[in-house]
């Protein structure tokens, strides 16, 4: 989230797409429901069910899954086809104005300029802006010019004309007027008071094209002047919880803590790797860019003393060739793939149900049974473990030696908890764990300290990185939660002075922040975003102050958020150029002439001191210090604006260009596992998996609270899909693709209407992704046993990585031999 | 709230004065459920079992999200989900919370033979005392919400106490406590009526909802468990909430006008059982019977 769940209750207007939070994040939208009853702020709900979210919403429009870019691309035209967009900030905030490459095409014929055919990749050169020998960018205040980003913006659009909407999405002409005129509204006549909020979850992620359509929501709340502001923003809701944290702590291929990126192979030294990582300043003559990732340097050389301690030396790189380098790719369609071809032997699954959760179930089983061991943390007995008795597999035939370490859930163990507004909340344990449970670092420091002594007996290749990693835990093979939050706030190894050098840290104390992170290897920190959570005053994440003296739900003793405890991002925006907010009724933030600084009840995401006359751009993490329309370079791999592409499984050709309908970079994976359907083969409905509030996960159904709340696996699908296909409510079906089958009961419903889509009527089918072969249920022979990912498509975002569990082909069936 | 609140104000099948009614006016209170915010969350389901530690349920399913078609004597409140398709073909999914209402003039109270196995406390909680429930189940059919349900296995007939031992202690209901939305509020009936009439006022006037109102019938006189609604005048379309619910005439005949003439038949009963043993002897119980009454009794989940 870029804004936080208690500032939803100062919007006006509420767009929700790919989420629905009423279900999935039921205490959170508490505050989408106060902004409906203390401001009358409106609910729009854009989904092709009618949720429970919608239930609350002041309207919902269905809409075809997959094609959520075209809607807001469609808004994005509209808007400034109408003047419903924000002149003042758009001018002054974003890079609207900033000259783009000659010869740079949009992608009339699908593709942009630079496609090359042969390696299905781009040649970027185009995407760049023009600049002066000096570097600065060249920029036309008037915005006229026929290469300036404004215009390429309007012209890419031109394509996304309501018509264009209603054919591709599925959503009448007059519906998606009224959502243009009820959230674009908060722009008539020049009106910069109002804010609307856009809300998202994975609904936009999982798709071939997600970061993209994410990037369109972005674009669309940049031309409103939503962002920076109370009640705007693009507020992605995290999946579970803890992923915000799990993506903080870089639990991921291509990234280290606080989203520093990764080394690659091709640095060959931390210099170089700094080098390609620190962006430079890209800005016009007449602007000021902080460009705050110029501090790279000091958070990677910090988080290298974290690790290494005095072994991470100027002299060595500060320990650069410790750290791995995965290659290109290497998320789990690459390590399954290496597992497949006997490259890794061995994996530890932590917290993660692999064979549950990973599109391509097929592919996974055959994965894990070309393993040697696999070792696998839960609290139940979970699908990943016994994954030699999913329906289908021969268990004589799997030679993988499986190993269950016993977890424990979320309230046996103390720590912080990172909500999807960057907050870090402390918890105490409730219980303790039960039975031979340790909590994960207990489990994981047995590991490594065993793995620490083989080394030291033994000896190996390249013991260094695992005998020089630092591990001074009091007690060593039990971590405690309060040294890890300690550590990842980080500390002074030498005594430390802040960049006024009036206040000073003596060495062995925590810093009181990141500004004080140093690239001379006098300071250590984990995780510099973390940097503040927990200082010599103690753990911020206990506060619990509920005081919020603004009244605008910053509450800011309670917890700690990251960065700095700041609320809203990019709040310099939420002034006008002149440093007064654009609403003094909800104002966070504003410029003192008299005092010479930023102040206000939130804390400034700016340069303290720098004043309006300066022209600092409010986007301070940008290396223009602006909001990108365009976005240069390979920031986005498929295109530096966002472009509609089907979903590799789609049901209709691009109307925008039937010869290039799916992403030209949306890989496809060759094992034999990785099939894909076409309606000709009878895959004609568009399906999507989707998560429900009663249950959590593949956990819930081992609990007998959530078993009683929805007993079975199902699909919903609407009343003429049902009528056509002769299915009743209750019955069970067979949902089929091309890489297999599920089986559940039908729920028939209202709620999911058919949808005219390129003159074809489309059905869509969702299904809940909760069940598999092991549960309450599943164990009493009550369900089917089929897990949903044995159908869902192995494509996936060419920029994340990130699988399309929410758009693709299925036929639908009454399962045979099956009674109801 | 302490003992005061449960100062007995009505008993069932009471004869003659309550003691010590009418010595002081208490406050009533009232559960408020706006089913406008309701998200149909079912925490409420579950804080009601996990409180009153009733065994979880064993389910089937049922071709929506609703948990179970009615409430059960292990389940005594439930969201009820209606998929409502409006005149302009634009969907509603109505989400009620469906639980005891608490009638001011209770049916269940007014149908139960049984002396204090129904009482009313003077703050309007309307709560059974098993250890007096003959399992007779004439509450089930004087109540006009069809809530009591019979637990075939212990014989007694269960619903929603309001949670009467947290209330008496100054807290609020299970189900309030566990509310992630503040669809749920807990107060005296005079502050909920309050914020429910406003509420309903801001549907009317800022959400599209002209006919968005307080459900609170007066044909039971009024309820200790109130709602609103989007359309005051549909209640029905809520999974079957009765627009004027009343407590069944017969019910009312049999316990007021005519109960001398119930006393009268059952006299006659006695003496005319009496007459018959000492005429023609006991009759002895044929075996089948037996074992069919048996296996109704074992229904699990009746």
């Amino acid at each position: 989230m870029t804004n936080s769940w208690t500032d939803i209750a100062n919007t006006d207007v509420m767009l929700i797409m790919g989420a629905n939070p009423a279900e999935n994040h039921p205490c959170g939208f508490k505050w989408a429901l106060e902004a409906k009853r203390k401001r009358n702020a409106r609910i729009i709900v854009v989904d092709p069910r009618f949720t429970r979210t919608a239930a609350t919403a002041d309207f919902h429009v269905p809409i075809r899954a997959g094609s959520d870019m075209v809607f807001v691309g469609g808004l994005i035209r509209y808007a400034i086809a109408n003047n419903l967009y924000a002149h003042e900030y758009v001018t002054h905030y974003s890079n609207a104005a900033f000259l783009v490459h000659p010869d740079f095409q949009l992608p009339e014929d699908g593709v942009f300029s630079g496609f090359q055919e042969v390696t299905s990749d781009y040649d970027r050169t185009t995407w760049s802006y023009q600049t002066r020998p000096d570097g600065t960018v060249i920029t036309d205040a008037s915005m006229q010019h026929p290469h300036c980003v404004f215009q390429l913006l309007r012209r890419h659009y031109s394509r996304y004309t309501p018509e264009m909407v209603e054919q591709v999405t599925g959503v009448p002409i007059p519906l998606f007027l009224r959502v243009a005129d009820e959230f674009l509204g908060i722009r008539k006549h020049g009106d910069m008071k109002r804010t609307g909020t856009l809300i998202y979850s994975l609904g936009w992620t999982h798709h071939s094209t997600g970061t993209q359509i994410i990037r369109s929501g972005a674009m669309l709340q940049l031309l409103l002047g939503n962002m920076g502001r109370p009640g705007g923003g693009v507020n992605a809701l995290r999946g579970h919880s803890n992923v915000q944290g799990a993506t903080d702590l870089a639990i991921t291929w291509d990234s280290l803590p606080g989203y520093l990126k990764q080394p690659t192979a091709s640095d060959g030294s931390f210099e170089a790797w700094m080098k390609r990582t620190t962006p430079a300043v890209l800005k016009p003559e007449e602007t000021q860019s902080l460009n705050y990732w110029a501090n790279t340097p000091r958070f990677a050389v910090s988080l290298m003393k974290s690790l290494y301690g005095p072994a991470a030396t100027k002299e060595n790189g500060w320990a650069y060739d410790y750290i791995p380098k995965p290659p290109d790719g290497r998320a789990w369609w690459g390590l399954s793939q290496e597992m497949i071809q006997g490259k890794v032997q061995g994996m530890i699954c932590f917290g993660m149900n692999v064979l549950g959760l990973m599109a391509g179930a097929h592919r996974t089983q055959a994965a894990l049974g070309h393993l040697d061991w696999l070792a696998v943390c839960e609290i139940f007995p979970d699908e990943t473990s016994e994954f030699w008795c999913a329906p289908g597999i021969r268990a004589h035939e799997i030679q993988t030696t499986v190993y269950r370490l016993p977890g424990v859930g979320f309230a046996e163990k103390s720590g912080t908890t990172v909500n999807s507004a960057r907050m870090l909340q402390w918890k105490d344990a409730a219980a303790p764990p039960p039975g031979d449970a340790r909590i994960d670092q207990e489990i994981l420091a047995q590991l490594f300290l065993r793995v620490r002594d083989l080394y030291i007996q033994e000896g190996g290749k390249f013991p260094e990185p695992i005998l020089n990693l630092t591990w001074d835990y009091k007690i060593a093979d039990k971590p405690s939660s309060e040294e890890l939050a300690r550590e990842l706030n980080g500390r002074a190894l030498a005594e430390a002075t802040d960049e006024s050098g009036k206040r000073s840290v003596a060495a062995g104390k925590q810093v009181p922040d990141f500004t004080w992170l140093r690239d001379d290897g006098s300071t250590a920190c984990a995780c510099w975003i973390y940097s503040g959570s927990w200082t010599e005053d103690g753990a911020q994440t206990k506060r619990r102050n509920t005081d919020d003296p603004s009244g605008l739900g910053i509450f800011p003793n309670w917890a700690w958020a990251w960065p700095l405890n700041r609320r809203v991002l990019y709040n310099r925006a939420s002034c006008d150029p002149a440093g007064k907010p654009w609403d003094p009724k909800r104002a966070s933030l504003w410029w003192s002439e008299k005092d010479g600084r930023w102040l206000g009840p939130d804390v400034p995401d700016f340069k303290v001191t720098s004043p309006p006359r300066d022209k600092m751009g409010p986007f301070i993490m940008n290396a223009e210090g602006l909001g990108r329309f365009f976005a240069p370079g390979a920031l986005m791999l498929d295109g530096p604006f966002p472009e509609h592409y089907e979903p590799i499984e789609g049901p209709i050709a691009n109307p925008l260009h039937p010869g290039r309908s799916t992403n030209p970079l949306g890989k496809k994976i060759e094992t034999p596992f990785d099939r894909f359907g076409k309606p000709s083969e009878g895959f004609t409905a568009v399906a999507f998996t989707m998560r429900m509030t009663e249950h959590y996960h593949f956990w819930t159904k081992n609990n007998p609270a959530n078993v009683q709340l929805v007993p079975e696996p199902f699909a919903e699908i609407g009343e003429d899909m049902a009528r056509d296909l002769g299915i009743s409510g209750g019955d069970f079906i067979r949902i089929t693709s091309a890489r297999g089958y599920h089986i559940c009961r039908a729920m028939v419903t209202k709620r999911l209407r058919p949808l005219k889509v390129a003159g074809k009527v489309v059905y869509q089918v969702g299904i809940p992704f909760n069940w598999g072969f092991r549960g309450i249920a599943e164990d009493a022979g009550k369900t089917s046993r089929t897990l949903i990912n044995h159908i869902t498509p192995t494509s996936y975002d060419i920029n994340t990585r990130t699988p399309e569990y929410k758009s693709f082909l299925v036929k639908v069936e009454k399962a045979r031999g099956l009674r109801s | 709230m302490s003992e005061e609140s449960r100062r007995i104000q009505k008993i069932s099948a009471h004869s003659g004065p309550v003691p010590g009614a009418g010595a002081a006016r208490e406050l009533k209170v009232a559960k408020l459920i706006d089913v406008t915010t309701c998200i149909g969350c079912k925490a409420c389901e579950v804080a009601c079992q996990e409180w009153n530690d009733l065994p979880f349920a064993d389910t089937t399913f049922q071709n929506n999200h609703q948990t179970m078609p009615d409430t059960a004597w292990n389940y005594w409140t439930l969201i009820t989900m209606d998929e409502v398709q409006k005149p302009d073909g634009s969907m509603n999914w109505l989400l009620r919370k469906d639980g005891c209402m608490h009638c001011a003039e209770p049916g269940c109270l007014a149908a139960c033979p049984a002396e204090g196995a129904i009482v009313q406390y003077a703050n309007g909680i309307v709560d059974f005392n098993h250890e007096l429930c003959i399992g007779c189940q004439y509450c089930t059919i004087g109540c006009p919400f069809n809530i009591p349900k019979f637990n075939p296995q212990s014989k007694k007939v269960f619903k929603c106490t309001l949670c009467t031992d947290r209330v008496e202690q100054g807290l609020e209901p299970a189900c309030i406590k566990s509310c992630p939305t503040g669809c749920l509020q807990f107060g005296s009936k005079e502050d909920m009526l309050h914020v429910a009439g406003e509420r309903a006022a801001q549907l009317r006037d800022h959400s599209g909802f002209p006919d968005a109102g307080v459900y609170d019938p007066p044909g039971v006189g009024g309820t200790g468990v109130i709602y609103v609604l989007h359309d005051v005048n549909t209640p029905e379309a809520y999974g079957g909430l009765p627009k004027e619910p009343r407590i069944p005439r017969a019910v009312w005949l049999w316990k007021q006008p005519l109960k001398w003439l119930g006393n009268a038949a059952m006299l006659g009963g006695i003496l005319g059982m009496a007459a018959h043993y000492f005429l023609f002897g006991p009759k002895p119980e044929p075996v089948e019977t037996k074992a069919q009454n048996r296996n109704r009794h074992e229904d699990p989940l009746a």
